[in-house]
């Protein structure tokens, strides 16, 4: 059911963690994506800029395999983003959680979905919300979290899977500064958590607060009517 | 400027060939003769029916489109595969096969209802009432129904969700009519027959032959005739949907460079 | 193995919604309680025992089957509040598991009303049944998975549709009508005692075999409809 690479075979040719090959997305006649080719390679950290309709969000939707481009093809690990289910999460600027549950009870139902027998890779739903600064004993059902705590607990559900491949769709937009830079903060901490198959972590986010991002951004694509418009490498890489 | 000749030679292609046009039309012609014998044969040529008398002619129509009613659902239903086959395989020809899909269900509905307004004008002198809830005709209403259910559905849907949505509401269409079938025959015979049963099914004279074949044979041309039409509009809206969305993409490119 | 802890985690889920909430339930049975009451305006129930007899297993079946309608479009709902269900999609638990969670959720919420309505149904119509009773317990909840498993599949189908509330009965009823068929005839024979016990049976036998063959289908199409765009 669920692909898993094998750590020693790959480790020779480092194949892209995700791919696209002149992706373009058409809604009716609108063409959210036009003929995008990117790769993004395993560890890598990517923010994606860009204002309302530039294709950011649709980007993203392709690459967790929640649409399909309209022509051109996306890969993740070299496969289609259906074959790997388990490796990528993502998280948009909705919670993704019930509003009727408690963050953890939220939690204990997505972890129970990526249950795996093969491995006990996926994290407590007690530990991911610590990390992300919620007690996990808190009895007040979602509907009445804040809007930081939702987003807060949308990112402990992404984080529990232990994902490879990480996709944060304006993880920000709800939050004030100080909480946004605990998050990046906790999303530059996430990046050194070892995975369980020794693979990197890759992130790739959208924002239209570059300065909120900048210390996740290694690498900035700026996005302009559906196409990439400019790629910007961060010359000095600080030594981690 | 250079973007108007581009689509122009584009649109060009979409437009049928010469021999395509030649044969559509020569079918039609065709068509048209058949069912102008059909219509001689079935309103001058046969003989009156001995119990029934002129009323019974109306048998030379509804048997055409029952029968063609029962058709054009299975060709729905392996385009409706197909499409589920080739969806992830190769989403061109799945479209393709979506095309034919839509057209077959219109071509179907378009025949259940003639078979239905045809059976009601010919019960209504033979058994004296316009309808009774018999197994056949339960069965043709509900093949009406689901198919009429499917065409709205492909008009409510999502715009890029109608070909998957329709094409499982196909399978789940004709699953059902056999069952339909089967349980309305069993609950029909468990009561007392009622009087007007098998009236059709008591052996044809050999003088209702000819009109009977050139009939279905003629209509039969003519849904495939409109079933033809139908899927050549369909696949030009798609193709133009597609030339659109390529516009679109090429847009920019040409604003990039410019 | 897996697939039904899978299964039974949506379940719970569903449950654990339903249990804050309480609106599937409740609306339901407001609303069959209405649709009793309506058809005893329609005629006298209390005056004609026997005709009362032969028509109220349609009337019992039309209250849930209407009734279970309203549930059946609200069931989704959840899932698509706050972008859930593109997390659901994202999950690499099958795609059939949560369908089959959702289907026995409504299952037992249907199950739960009719629990309630039935003694209500008794008293307002009247009914003695002439036949044997017991049968019930068979004919209920495999008529009302009938209903529930297709009208949660057509539910998730026109999610995204525009008048998604009025294409699920467009698109259940006419599937669903050689298993109103087999109930409403089980049901009044049931009720009135009319047809021999053999014919019972074999109206709850095509049930099962309806039951068996949509539910296959369902499952295996489910996939398809959830991640159709």
């Amino acid at each position: 059911m669920q692909t898993k690479a094998s750590p020693s075979g790959s480790a020779a040719l480092p194949v892209a963690a995700a791919e696209l090959t002149s992706v373009s997305r058409v809604y009716g006649t609108f063409a959210a994506l036009r003929n995008v080719s990117a790769s993004f390679s395993a560890g890598s950290c990517t923010v994606i800029l860009g204002e309302n309709g530039a294709g950011k969000s649709t980007l993203l939707r392709v690459l967790a395999g929640l649409i399909s481009p309209t022509r051109g093809s996306v890969s993740i690990f070299g496969d289609s983003p259906q074959k790997n289910r388990g490796r990528i999460a993502y998280m948009s600027h909705a919670p993704m959680l019930y509003e009727e549950l408690t963050a953890l009870e939220n939690l204990t139902y997505f972890a129970s979905l990526h249950r795996d027998d093969q491995c006990a890779c996926v994290g407590s739903p007690e530990m991911a919300l610590r990390a992300v600064g919620l007690d996990p004993a808190l009895t007040r059902t979602v509907s009445q979290y804040s809007q930081g705590m939702r987003q807060r607990a949308s990112l402990a559900r992404v984080l529990q899977t232990d994902p490879e491949v990480l996709l944060l769709d304006e993880p920000f937009s709800n939050l004030d500064v100080a909480s946004a830079h605990q998050m990046v903060e906790l999303l530059a901490d996430f990046r050194t958590w070892p995975h369980h198959s020794g693979h990197a972590r890759t992130i790739l986010l959208t924002t239209h607060q570059a300065h909120l991002a900048e210390p996740l951004a290694e690498t900035t694509l700026t996005m302009l009517n559906g196409q990439i418009a400019n790629t910007k490498h961060r010359t000095s890489e600080p030594a981690a | 400027m250079d973007q108007g000749t581009l689509t122009s030679q584009r649109t060009a292609t979409i437009a049928a060939p010469a021999w395509l046009r030649a044969t559509a039309i020569l079918w039609f012609i065709a068509t048209v003769i058949v069912l102008l014998i059909g219509f001689r044969q079935a309103l001058f040529t046969a003989p009156p029916d001995g119990e029934l008398g002129d009323v019974q002619r109306i048998f030379y129509y509804h048997l055409p489109f029952a029968v063609l009613g029962m058709v054009f659902p299975y060709v729905n239903l392996v385009a409706s595969l197909a499409f589920l086959y080739l969806r992830n395989r190769n989403p061109l020809k799945a479209l393709t096969a979506d095309a034919l899909a839509l057209a077959s269900a219109q071509v179907s509905v378009l025949y259940v209802t003639l078979m239905l307004l045809t059976g009601m004008l010919y019960a209504r002198p033979v058994w004296g009432i316009w309808w009774t809830w018999d197994a056949r005709l339960t069965t043709a209403f509900i093949l009406w129904l689901l198919y009429v259910s499917y065409l709205l559905t492909r008009k409510l849907a999502a715009p890029d969700q109608i070909a998957p949505l329709s094409a499982v509401l196909a399978v789940f269409a004709a699953v059902d009519i056999p069952i339909v079938y089967m349980s309305i025959r069993w609950w029909r015979t468990q009561h007392p027959a009622p009087i007007f049963g098998g009236a059709e099914g008591s052996g044809l004279a050999p003088s209702i032959w000819p009109p009977t074949l050139w009939n279905v044979a003629g209509w039969l041309m003519w849904g495939i005739f409109i079933l033809c039409f139908r899927f050549a509009v369909e696949r030009r809206n798609q193709i133009a949907d597609q030339e659109h969305a390529l516009q679109a993409i090429e847009a920019s490119l040409h604003d990039h460079q410019g | 193995m897996k697939y039904l802890r899978f299964v039974l985690d949506h379940l719970r889920k569903d449950l654990r919604l339903e249990w804050r909430g309480r609106d599937a339930i409740n609306g339901m049975l407001f609303f069959a309680l209405l649709v009793v009451a309506i058809f005893s305006l329609a005629f006298d129930p209390t005056g004609y025992p026997t005709t009362t007899r032969q028509i109220s297993g349609g009337v019992l079946w039309v209250a849930i089957l209407f009734s279970s309608v309203t549930a059946l479009n609200q069931a989704w709902t959840r899932e698509i509040r706050n972008q859930v269900l593109d997390a659901q999609r994202m999950a690499p638990s099958p795609a059939s598991s949560l369908f089959l969670g959702k289907a026995l959720a409504n299952l037992i919420f249907v199950l739960c009303v009719e629990a309630i309505l039935a003694p209500i149904f008794i008293i307002f119509y009247n009914l003695h049944p002439l036949g044997n009773a017991w049968l019930f317990l068979l004919v209920m909840p495999l008529g009302t998975w009938a209903l529930v498993v297709n009208g949660t599949f057509f539910a998730a189908l026109g999610l995204r549709a525009r008048n998604r509330e009025l294409l699920l009965p467009l698109l259940l009823f006419p599937v669903s009508l050689p298993a109103i068929l087999a109930m409403v005839q089980a049901a009044s024979g049931i009720l009135t005692n009319d047809i021999d016990a053999i014919q019972i049976n074999l109206w709850i036998k095509q049930l099962a075999a309806y039951d068996i063959i949509f539910t296959t289908l369902c499952i295996l199409l489910f996939e398809t409809i959830l991640h159709a765009e």
